[in-house]
C-alpha cells in the first residue's frame, strides 16, 4: 500500500475513533452544547419579550448569534478539551501520532471532528430554536446555502481555536485560561446584540472586530434575519465577513498546527 | 507498504551512531554521543538507572523526540527524516499506561490495526487471537479504565502487536509489576522473540536484563558505557568474583582501610562505599583474580585497622556488580 494511501486509511480510522467516543457520550456532548444557548434563548428570546423587557423581535434577533455561538463554542471545546486529556499526563494520543501519518495530520482530524461537532450543534438550534420561540421565531428561506455555508465557516473557526488554545494552554492553567479567554469571546462577539446597534459606543464596537465570532455572528444575521418592516437589517459586509473569517481560519490553522507539532515532539 | 528490512535481510535492525539530544534549557545532554546497533531478532537491553538517557534513546528511535545531533536508522530509514516511513515497522509499550481510554479492551486493539491500515476481517481476527493468548480474553468488552496496571501492560503488548512490527520497544515493560506478571510478560517476550521480533527493552532492573537480553548495553548520565553479552559485560570484573566486605568502626578508618585492602597480594581494585544512614557502616567490593586466599588477609587488615567485621561474602558477578565496578554506583540509588 503506498504511503498516501495508507496515511489517509489512518486519518479516516481516527476520524471513526473520535465518531465512535462521542457516540458513546451523546448525551453528554448535547448537554455540553446546548443546555447554556438554550437558556439564553429562552431568557432572553421568551421570557424578556413576553415582560416587555426586550422587543417582541428580539427573539429571532439573536436567534443567529445563539447559532454563531453554539456553532463556534461546541467546534472549540470539541478540540480543545479532548486535547487536554490527550496530551495530558497519560499522553493518550500517542497511540495515534505513531501511526503512519504525518503528525499534522493527527491534527487535522482533530479539527475535522470538532468542526463536525460544531454543525450538528449549530443544526440542533433550528429546530430547538422554533419550539422555544414559537411565533417570535423567523428565519429567512430564501438564503438557505449561505446560512449552511456560515455554519461550516463558524465551526471551522471554532474548530481552529480549539486546536491552538488546546496546544497552548497547560493542563494545570485550563480552567482559569478558559475563563479568561472564553468570557470575552462570549460577550464581545456581537452574539446578544447587532453589530450596527453599537454605533453609540464606538470603542466597543471597533473592539467587538477584533473577535471572530463578531463575523460568524453578522454572518449568521444577514443570512438568517428576515426584513423587518420592509427593511434589511443593517449588519457588517459580507464580503469583509468572509475575508475576515478566512484570515482568521488560515492564521490559526497555521498557529495551532505547528503548536500541535511542538506539543507533540520534543 | 514497501518493506526496506525485507529488501536487505542482513540489515541490523537499528543503527545509531553519534547521537545526541540535549533538551531546551539543559545544561547537559540527555544523551551524549551514543553509538549501537542491534541485529534482527535480537533482544538488545538497555540498562541504567533511571534519568540515563534510556527513555529519551527509545524516544528518538520512536520518532517522539528530534536529536540534536547523529543518525538513527531503524529498519533500514532514517528516523528523523523519514519518520512516515519507520512507523509503521516499529511498535511501542511504554512505561505508563497511554490507552484510549474512551475504548473498550477490544476496540483499543481494532482500532489500532484500522490505524495501521491492518483490513476489518484480519484486525478482529488478530485482535480476539491475541486478547486470547495474553489472558485476557473474557474481558475484552469492558472499558479500559477497569483495567489493572498488570492487564494494562499486557494490553498495551497485544496493541502493540496488532501491525506486526519488525521492532518492538519496551520501556521498562515490568516496571511496578507484581512478580508473576513480570514473570508472566518475560514469557510472552521471549515467545516473541522466537517468532523472530526484534526487541529493544529498557530496564533499571538487572535480573530483566540478564535473563532476557542477548545484548546489553549499560547507560548513564546520556552515555553507553559498555555494550556486549551478559557473560561478556560479567567478565570485565577482573578474575571474575567480587569479595565484599561489611566493616563497622568509626568512619575516620575508612580510608586507611581500603589502602590496606588495596594493598593485598592479588587484588586489582577496591571500591568503598558509605551508608548515608549509619556513617560507621563501611562496605568495601575487592576485585581479585581468586576470592579464596584474600578472605583471610582481608578480615585481617580489617581488624588491624581497629574495626569489626560484620559480613564477608564471596560473590558471584551479576549486572549489578558490574554496574557499581563501571560507576562506582548501586543502580537502585
Amino acid at each position: 500500500m503506498s504511503r498516501i494511501r495508507l496515511a489517509i486509511r489512518a486519518f479516516v480510522a481516527i476520524f471513526r475513533r473520535d465518531l465512535t467516543v462521542t457516540g458513546r457520550e451523546f448525551v453528554r456532548f448535547f448537554l455540553q452544547a446546548l443546555v447554556q444557548p438554550l437558556f439564553f434563548l429562552f431568557i432572553f428570546g421568551k421570557v424578556l419579550p413576553s415582560i416587555r423587557l426586550a422587543s417582541a423581535n428580539f427573539g429571532f434577533l439573536m436567534l443567529p448569534g445563539i447559532v454563531a455561538l453554539t456553532g463556534l463554542v461546541s467546534a472549540m471545546q470539541g478540540v480543545s478539551l479532548h486535547l487536554v486529556v490527550d496530551l495530558g499526563y497519560a499522553r493518550e494520543i500517542d497511540d495515534r501520532l505513531l501511526s503512519p501519518l504525518p503528525i499534522r495530520w493527527v491534527g487535522l482530524e482533530k479539527i475535522l471532528f470538532g468542526a463536525l461537532r460544531g454543525v450538528v450543534a449549530s443544526s440542533v438550534i433550528f429546530p430547538l430554536g422554533r419550539l422555544i420561540l414559537g411565533s417570535g421565531y423567523a428565519v429567512r428561506t430564501d438564503r438557505i446555502a449561505e446560512i449552511i455555508g456560515m455554519i461550516l465557516l463558524t465551526a471551522l473557526v471554532g474548530a481552529n481555536l480549539g486546536l491552538l488554545m488546546g496546544t497552548v494552554i497547560k493542563p494545570d492553567q485550563v480552567s482559569l485560561m478558559f475563563t479568561l479567554i472564553f468570557t470575552p469571546l462570549l460577550f464581545t462577539g456581537c452574539t446578544y446584540y447587532p453589530w450596527s446597534s453599537l454605533d453609540r459606543i464606538r470603542w466597543f464596537q471597533v473592539a467587538t472586530l477584533f473577535n471572530p465570532l463578531t463575523y460568524c455572528a453578522e454572518g449568521m444575521r444577514h443570512a438568517m434575519v428576515p426584513p423587518i418592516g420592509g427593511r434589511e437589517l443593517a449588519t457588517l459586509n459580507t464580503t469583509d465577513i468572509r475575508v475576515a473569517l478566512g484570515v482568521s481560519v488560515a492564521v490559526m490553522l497555521s498557529l495551532g498546527t505547528r503548536s500541535f507539532r511542538r506539543r507533540v515532539l520534543s | 507498504m514497501v518493506q526496506e528490512i525485507d529488501r536487505m535481510p542482513d540489515l541490523p535492525a537499528i543503527v545509531v551512531s553519534d547521537l545526541v539530544k540535549r533538551y531546551p534549557q539543559s545544561a547537559a545532554n540527555a544523551v551524549d554521543r551514543v553509538s549501537f546497533h542491534v541485529a534482527r531478532g535480537e533482544i538488545f537491553g538497555l540498562l541504567g538507572p533511571n534519568g540515563a538517557g534510556k527513555t529519551t534513546t527509545i524516544g528518538v528511535l520512536t520518532t517522539f523526540v528530534i536529536p540534536t545531533a547523529g543518525t538513527a536508522i531503524v529498519a533500514g530509514i532514517d528516523v528523523a527524516r523519514r519518520p512516515l516511513g519507520v512507523k509503521p515497522h516499529i511498535a511501542v509499550v511504554p512505561q505508563l499506561s497511554n490507552l484510549d481510554r474512551g475504548l473498550t479492551v477490544r476496540e483499543v486493539l481494532t482500532f489500532h490495526g484500522a490505524y495501521f491500515g491492518v483490513p476489518r476481517k484480519v484486525r478482529e481476527a488478530r485482535a480476539d487471537k491475541l486478547l486470547d493468548e495474553l489472558g485476557l480474553g473474557n474481558r475484552k468488552h469492558e472499558s479500559v479504565k477497569r483495567y489493572s496496571g498488570g492487564m494494562s501492560q499486557r494490553l498495551m503488548i497485544a496493541r502493540a502487536l496488532m501491525h506486526e512490527p519488525d521492532v518492538l520497544f519496551l520501556d521498562e515493560p515490568t516496571n511496578n509489576l507484581d512478580p508473576q506478571t513480570r514473570l508472566y510478560l518475560w514469557d510472552r517476550i521471549r515467545e516473541l522473540h522466537s517468532s523472530g521480533v526484534t526487541i529493544f527493552l529498557s530496564t533499571h532492573d538487572m535480573e530483566e536484563a540478564d535473563r532476557l537480553c542477548d545484548r546489553i548495553a549499560i547507560m548513564d548520565h546520556g552515555k553507553i558505557l559498555v555494550n556486549d553479552t551478559p557473560a561478556g559485560l560479567k567478565k570485565l570484573i577482573a578474575g571474575g568474583t567480587v569479595l565484599r566486605v561489611e566493616a563497622w568502626g568509626p568512619p575516620c578508618l575508612g580510608e586507611s582501610i581500603r589502602c590496606a585492602l588495596a594493598a593485598l597480594c592479588g587484588v586489582t581494585r577496591v571500591d568503598a562505599s558509605d551508608n548515608s544512614e549509619e556513617p560507621r557502616a563501611m562496605t568495601f567490593r575487592l576485585y581479585s583474580d581468586a576470592a579464596a586466599p584474600v578472605i583471610g588477609p582481608a578480615a585481617q587488615a580489617v581488624l588491624s585497622a581497629g574495626a569489626e567485621i560484620r559480613d564477608l561474602s564471596v560473590r558471584q558477578p551479576t549486572l549489578e556488580e558490574v554496574f557499581i565496578f563501571l560507576t562506582g554506583r548501586n543502580l537502585r540509588k
